[in-house]
């Protein structure tokens, strides 16, 4: 049953991506992306990594659906005619394609106990974790305290996307001659998303601070909650988004979910630890584990809440300048 | 199967006799506006049936929180995307077949 | 009362398949919008009762994530859509 789910989904994927190929309405290709993410979550959810789909399905649908949406209302929606051969890069994508599949047949069999990825360090994280770190959720327990430090990599990664985006773009301010933002002759909207931005919050935070006993974490969450915000300023317009969170005290934010993160690993060396050993946190280590991820996970969620936001806001402000030119 | 069992399978497949019965109005109305007809009334309709159908799968726990979450999300938001959507075809200019046709035969007149 | 949430499954992939073909081929551009969105909502269904098939009902919280995200998008659709002239 799950293989033929499997095998249906991935038909539909490749069906999609084929689809996107020859449209030249640069609007439905970001639609049917939205679609091609949604799949590859739905693929994810049947090979049981939910965390993973959890976080295609918010980022990858989400998130990039809305920056793609603003980036085209900067730039218009139609596909520039290519002028040169499409020869060349044909062949290339051709000999690389083949090369790819060649490399497959080296590849261990689908699924199999045997396989090195299954006999590395895997059994040990399964075996070792409840012991070690004690939550039901491995996946969280092996990325925020075994890989800690990655982890904390990929924070400031995501930190230094908002400061690339700042320095280029830069968050406009609303101008008099602007024209009005917002949806505002759909009052249906308004009032619906009303409702509907506290519910979205409060989700949020349960997959927050529930991301140690079931799927979710930081990461989701903090995109999660950026998107209840970004459901704000696109019905109700961005200068009264600004008015609820300035895209000033998010970029504080930003870097206060980030020395948050860090100052944990300091703590810990303070303690008598190596950088980020949660051990030390308390007396007992299983205790001082839990601290230490609930702190960091924090961390993580502010950063990636404020950076979504801001990139949003710099986004949309400067797609309203064009609207009005 | 005990009587729980036997409800629950009857809204499921009555759910997807509705999801199935919009998704071909989708497919064989004739302008857009039926077609959104079709699918905004059937998919609240399926989306009652379906997850009735699974909370009485549920013992009463966060499991049964969650499905009613779900429900209440898709009841309350997927009216609004149809109407939503409706609206700004309307305001995009879009026009019923009726209005077009009576608009092409209004042409072929002059 | 496995063969019946299976069958639900695979009738409601079938509806996805409907719903993604009229995405693919719209005659206007409102058209591939209200396929996106029947398909987003028929998938939160889809995750839902494969969820109970498969024993794992932790699948709900994707399911509550896709209908959030279906929405999100769904408003961001129409209102970039105003910014950007029709083609059609």
């Amino acid at each position: 049953m799950a293989e033929f789910i499997d095998l249906v989904l991935l038909a539909m994927l490749a069906l999609t991506a084929l689809r996107i190929i020859f449209l030249k309405d640069l609007f439905a290709v970001v639609m049917l992306f939205g679609i091609y993410s949604f799949l590859s979550a739905l693929i994810f959810v049947n090979l049981d990594a939910v965390d993973v789909a959890f976080t295609e399905a918010s980022v990858g649908a989400g998130i990039s659906t809305v920056l793609m949406l603003v980036t085209l209302a900067m730039t218009g929606r139609k596909e520039k005619q290519s002028t040169h051969s499409t020869l060349l890069p044909l062949f290339v994508v051709l000999v690389t394609g083949a090369a790819l599949i060649y490399g497959t047949l080296d590849m261990p069999p689908f699924g199999h106990p045997d396989n090195p990825v299954h006999q590395h360090v895997a059994p040990r994280y399964i075996e070792e974790s409840p012991k070690e770190v004690g939550l039901p959720n491995m996946v969280t327990s092996v990325l925020a305290s075994y890989r800690g430090f990655d982890t904390l990599g990929e924070t400031v990664v995501v930190f230094s996307a908002l400061i690339g985006v700042l320095s280029l773009l830069g968050v406009r301010r609303k101008k008099k001659k602007d024209l009005e933002s917002g949806l505002e002759t759909h009052s249906v909207l308004h009032v619906v998303s009303k409702i509907i931005i506290p519910l979205v919050i409060l989700f949020a935070l349960y997959v927050q601070f529930h991301g140690d006993f079931g799927p979710g974490g930081g990461f989701q969450a903090g995109v999660i909650a950026a998107a209840a915000f970004i459901l704000y300023a696109l019905v109700l317009g961005l200068p009264k988004a600004f008015a609820v969170v300035g895209p000033k005290f998010l970029q504080w934010m930003a870097s206060f979910g980030v020395l948050l993160y860090a100052s944990v690993g300091l703590y810990s060396m303070y303690k008598g630890g190596h950088f980020l050993d949660y051990n030390k946190l308390a007396a007992d280590p299983i205790a001082g584990q839990h601290y230490g991820i609930i702190i960091i996970e924090l961390g993580v969620g502010i950063t990636v809440f404020a950076v979504m936001l801001n990139i949003f806001y710099a986004f949309g402000s400067q797609a309203e300048r064009s609207n009005v030119q | 199967m005990d009587f729980l069992d036997i409800v629950s399978s009857m809204l499921l497949l009555a759910g997807v006799f509705f999801g199935f019965s919009g998704a071909v109005g989708l497919f064989r109305f004739p302008d857009f506006f039926t077609r959104v007809h079709a699918a905004s009334v059937t998919d609240s309709i399926a989306a009652i049936l379906i997850i009735g159908g699974l909370l009485l799968q549920t013992s009463f726990d966060l499991n049964t929180a969650k499905l009613v979450f779900i429900l209440l999300f898709l009841l309350v938001t997927s009216p609004t995307a149809s109407h939503a959507l409706a609206k700004s075809a309307r305001h995009g200019g879009l026009l019923t077949l009726a209005e077009s046709s009576s608009q092409d035969k209004q042409e072929s007149a002059k | 009362m496995t063969e019946i949430l299976a069958a639900a499954c695979i009738a409601i992939l079938v509806v996805m398949a409907i719903a993604l073909a009229r995405a693919f081929k719209a005659p206007t551009v409102y058209d591939r919008i209200l396929g996106v969105n029947m398909f987003g909502t028929k998938t939160v269904l889809f995750i839902a009762a494969s969820g109970y098939l498969m024993g794992r009902p932790d699948f709900l919280d994707i399911a509550i994530v896709y209908a959030l995200i279906n929405f999100i998008g769904m408003v961001a659709v129409l209102r970039f859509f105003e910014y950007t002239s029709p083609i059609e």
